[in-house]
Parts: structure tokens; sequence; C-alpha cells
């Protein structure tokens, strides 16, 4: 520790010397910390920049999302504003049919991710704590159908839905973005399982507890951290989605907000305005959960990092 | 594992009824829903089917015109481009905001969230927002004008020339937070000794990037590499959602392209087989993250 702290304070020293050069003399005290300043300056300003140049398209469609229709086809999509409204956010909402397509993600995205965790915890536990024949064999297999491109399943399982007669309902696309995202997530939970100590278990085997208890009372909560991160990435991931909504899915009443987006985009050609505030209808949800959950989204996309 | 010790025997031999239960419910759900459809589609392609009659056997029939096909081998050159572009720029990117924002320090998360944030939003919001920009009166033709580039105004997305490149940059600006994220973590792994051992020694900052910093990411280089393959040739979204492929194909991918010809032109043969070839692309490295992952399942 204490030669951590001395060879950083001798870079920091350094810095002002080489850099400055002989114009610090003059105050023998001040160089490491004007260099430092410096140097914090520098990092604020590139940092700040890159990151304003990123948070510019956000802004950008924010402003659109509040102007008027005429204000843009007045002074041009790109032009600053005149006008401020909030009127494009009712005619996204209402009459683009954001609402309906709302409720249908929220119908989509919810079960899908109870279910497909669910499932996923469960296989997790047995495939980890369970010394079951081809286990290796069995997670890889799962795994390796989550890796699949999607396109080699669209055509089948579009016919497959149109058999169960479920096509063009919302079962069809829970049915499949389970099937499709269990692997991965039985993947990840067993990596997190696996290491928890055995000796608890073995506790709750000797006090009788069956499978089923020490699946749902004791790894289960285990696992909280693992479940809340992935809870926080399969939401966004199965929101976003469009491409299984597009497969199996039909009437415009039916869409998620993705394919509704769109639709709406078709609708309102060059009304910038409704297109950029259904925009961020489409969006808020996923930013306020990567807002509230930043730290398990982060941990989340470096759990399923294979290394 | 410890658990396996002195118990392993009896569960050896009886495994409770209830927790190949828990196993094989999942994974008939995927059976169902991946697997099944999975092999149905490598059998489509050798056939020729409009969805109505049963499909017709035709052998490799589709591959064989694949080699004909204009439009295919624009698909199949964009995708190897996009690979390389998309896939090169936000490993570069993703790596140097990382390098860039590793220090913990004041204001720091703020910074790792306005690169992050846009990788919470849907690839067809992304495409909206920057559809505008692209726009002939939209922002970016403006802000040309403004610094005197004013002859390099195009219409970004219309131009045969430009609609490829305009459609990378959405990708690229939505993926460059999440693989900065993975090498944040992997900087974080790097021991500190290193450095300092390296600093001893009088290496230049350029000298420790060299010699640590880049060995130390091997493992965190192939997970970024899985990630970038796997999302290139899966992005259909972006794509979709600007240009449908357009102007007369000069954005299309193979997964666009795939799309219509499956569900617009519906020929489902030829579309199966067109997936079959993005399958054999990804195919190189979905194995080399298996073997990955097998390893690691091993330890």
């Amino acid at each position: 520790m204490t030669a951590t702290h001395a060879t950083t304070d001798l870079k920091d020293a350094e810095g002002p010397a080489g850099r400055a050069g002989p114009a610090k003399v003059a105050a023998p005290r001040r160089p490491a910390p004007s260099g430092r300043a410096l140097r914090t300056a520098g990092f604020h300003l590139s940092a700040g920049l890159l990151s304003a140049l990123w948070l510019l398209p956000i802004a950008l469609v924010l402003v659109t999302s509040t102007r008027t229709f005429d204000d843009i086809a007045a002074h041009g999509v790109g032009s600053w504003p005149h006008s401020f409204t909030f009127d494009s956010f009712r005619q996204a909402w209402v009459d683009g049919g954001q609402q309906r397509a709302l409720i249908n993600s929220m119908l989509v995205t919810i079960p899908t991710v109870l279910l497909s965790l669910g499932l996923a915890s469960m296989a997790a536990f047995a495939l980890s704590r369970y010394d079951l024949p081809f286990r290796r064999v069995l997670l890889l297999l799962m795994l390796g159908g989550n890796l699949l491109p999607p396109q080699i399943l669209l055509i089948p399982v579009s016919k497959l839905s149109e058999m169960l007669g479920i096509y063009d309902q919302l079962y069809a696309l829970i049915g499949v973005q389970v099937g499709f995202g269990v692997g991965f997530y039985v993947f990840v939970l067993h990596g997190f399982m696996r290491a928890i100590p055995g000796e608890i278990q073995q506790a709750a085997v000797i006090d009788g507890a069956n499978p089923w208890q020490i699946y749902w009372r004791i790894i289960l909560p285990l696992a909280r951290p693992a479940l809340a991160a992935l809870t926080a990435l399969s939401f966004t991931w199965i929101f976003n989605d469009l491409l299984w909504a597009i497969t199996v899915l039909r009437t415009d009443t039916q869409m998620p907000i993705t394919a509704s987006l769109i639709g709406l985009q078709g609708q309102y050609v060059s009304m910038w305005n409704v297109i950029a505030a259904g925009s961020v209808i489409a969006a808020a949800p996923t930013v306020a959960v990567f807002l509230r959950f930043q730290r398990y989204f982060v941990a989340g996309l470096n759990l399923g990092a294979v290394k | 594992m410890a658990l396996l010790g002195s118990t392993r025997r009896s569960r050896a031999t009886r495994v409770p009824p209830v927790v190949l239960a828990f196993v094989l419910v999942p994974l008939l759900a995927e059976a169902f829903w991946v697997f099944w459809p999975a092999l149905q589609g490598f059998y489509l392609s050798l056939t020729s089917w409009d969805g109505l009659s049963a499909p017709k056997f035709v052998g490799l029939g589709n591959f064989s015109e694949m080699v004909h096909d204009e439009v295919f081998r624009t698909a199949a050159i964009n995708t190897v481009l996009w690979l390389l572009l998309f896939g090169g720029l936000s490993a570069a990117l993703g790596l140097g905001a990382a390098l860039l924002l590793q220090q913990e320090r004041r204001g720091i998360g703020f910074y790792r969230a306005a690169l992050f944030l846009p990788v919470v939003f849907s690839l067809v919001a992304t495409a909206l927002v920057w559809q505008a920009m692209y726009q002939p009166d939209g922002l970016i033709n403006n802000v040309l004008e403004a610094i005197g580039l004013g002859g390099w105004k195009h219409a970004w997305l219309a131009d045969q020339d430009t609609a490829f490149y305009a459609v990378i940059v959405p990708a690229l600006w939505r993926q460059v937070g999440y693989v900065m994220v993975l090498y944040l973590a992997g900087l974080k792994g790097i021991d500190p000794v290193l450095y300092e051992a390296a600093k001893v020694d009088g290496a230049t900052r350029l000298q420790q990037f060299r010699h640590i910093t880049l060995p130390q990411l091997r493992s965190v280089n192939a997970v970024v590499l899985s990630v970038i393959v796997i999302d290139s040739l899966r992005s259909f979204d972006v794509v979709w959602a600007l240009t449908r492929g357009g102007p007369y194909h000069s954005s299309e991918l193979l997964s666009t392209y795939m799309y219509s010809t499956a569900f617009q032109s519906l020929r489902l043969g030829y579309g199966s087989a067109l997936a079959v070839v993005i399958f054999v692309l990804a195919f190189g490295v979905i194995a080399s993250y298996l073997v990955r992952a097998f390893r690691e399942a091993d330890s």
C-alpha cells in the first residue's frame, strides 16, 4: 500500500517537471497539485466532450419531440426549436397506438422474464448442485441453442406457431422468447450457483429439507445478485426485441412497442416530432430500469462474458 | 462442488425425480422452440417452398442459385464488411473509452453512464433517432454547412454510396458502451503490481500498454470478439428500420435479405438456405465460445 502511494506520488510529481519545466521551479511546493490539476482538467475536457457527443442524439430527440410539426416543416428537423409542446406525445400515444403497444410489450416482457428466469434457475440448480448424468453436455447444449443465429429459426418458428394456432398472439412471442433465452440464463446461473458452498446444502439435507425446499429457501435467495443482474438485462433484451415480434405477430394492435415504432415511422412520414416522441416513449422503460438498477446491469453484462 | 464428496454415490445412482424435472422442463421448452425448429430450418434449406403447398426437395439447388444471385453477393460482402468495420471499430473505440475512463475519480460515473446509456435503447429507437439527423435538412447536414463543408452535404440514407456506412454509425453508437463495460472489468482485473514493476524499469506509457495491458486483456478480447461476431451477424433491426436494405440493396445484410426473401417474397426454402449461410459464418465463433464455456464449467 505504502509502495503504491509512493510511486503514484512520484509519477504525479514528475508530470509538471517534465511538462511545465522551469516555470514551476519558482514555487517548489506547488508542482504536484498543479500538474494534477492540469491532468484532471485535460481528463474532464476529453471525457466531457466524448460524453456530450454521445448524449447529443438523445438531447436532440428530446428537443424534437417537444416541437410542433409546423415548426419542423418551416425550419427543418435539424434547426433550433421555435416551439414547445407535448402534443406529439399525445399523438404518438393515442393516435399512433403507442399506448396499446406499450401494454403489449409489458404483457410479453414481464411474463417472459419471470418464466425464463424461473425455469433457468431450476435447471441451473439441478445441474450445479446434483450429480446428474451428462450435466456438462446438457449445459452446453442449452447454451449452444441460445447462440444460434435466430434467422435459422424464423421460418420454422412462424410455421410452428401457426400450427399451434397461436400465430399472431402474444403467447407465441412469450413461448419463443422463453425457449430461446433460457439456455443463456441457465449457463450464467449455473456458474453462480456452483460457487455456493456445499456445506449449506448438506446442513439443509440433514435437517430433512427436500430438493424443492433447498431450491426455494436456500439456493434461490443466495443467487439473488445474479438473478437481479439477469432480470435487468433480460428485461431490456426482451423489451427491445423486434425480430421475433415481426416473425410471429402480424396485426398492428398485437405489436409490441419496437415493432409499433416501425409502424409509426411509416404512418407519420417526416412528422419527426411524433416519431421522436414515439422513440422517447419506447426508450423510457429501459432507461428507467437502467438508471434504477445500473449496478446490476453492468454486473449482468460481465456475468455473461465467458472468459 | 465440495458437496459431491461423501454423498456422491447415493446421488449418482438416484437423483430425486423432482430434480430431473427441474432440468427437463426448461430443456423441453428449448427443444420445442429452438432445437426442433433449427433442424427443420436446415431441412428446409434443401427445399423449395412457398409456405402453402408442401415443401419440394431440391437438394443443394438453393445454394447453387446463390452463386448467381447478385443480391446475395452484395449482402454477403456487406455482412463481412459489417463484421470488420462494426466489429473492429466498436472494439477499438470501446477499449479507448475504457482506458480513458478506467480510473475511479470524481465524475467518472457520469461519463461512464453517458457512454453506456445508448446500450439500453432498442435498435429501432436508435435508428429513428439517427434517421432524423440524417435527413437532408437534419442536424448533420446543418453542422457541415455551418463549419464550411457544405459541399459534403448528402441525403445520407438515400444515396447508395453512403447508406451502408450511415447505418453502421448508429449501431456503433450503441455498441461502444457495451464493449467499454467489458473492457473496464478486464482492466480492473489487471494486477497493479505489473505496472509498478514496469515503471521502476522505466517503461513508457505506450510500452506499458503494449506489454502489460494488451497481453493481460487477452481473455477479455476473446469475449469481445465472440460478442461482436454474434451481434454483427444478428444485426437486423437497425438496417431494417433505417433502409430495409436499400437503396438498391446497397445496405443489404444477409440477415435482412433472409427476412425479406422469406417473409416478403415468400421463398421459404431459399430464405432457409440464406439462414444456413449465416449459421455457417457464425459457427466458428459459437464453437470457440462453447469450448471456453466448457473449460469454465469444468474447472
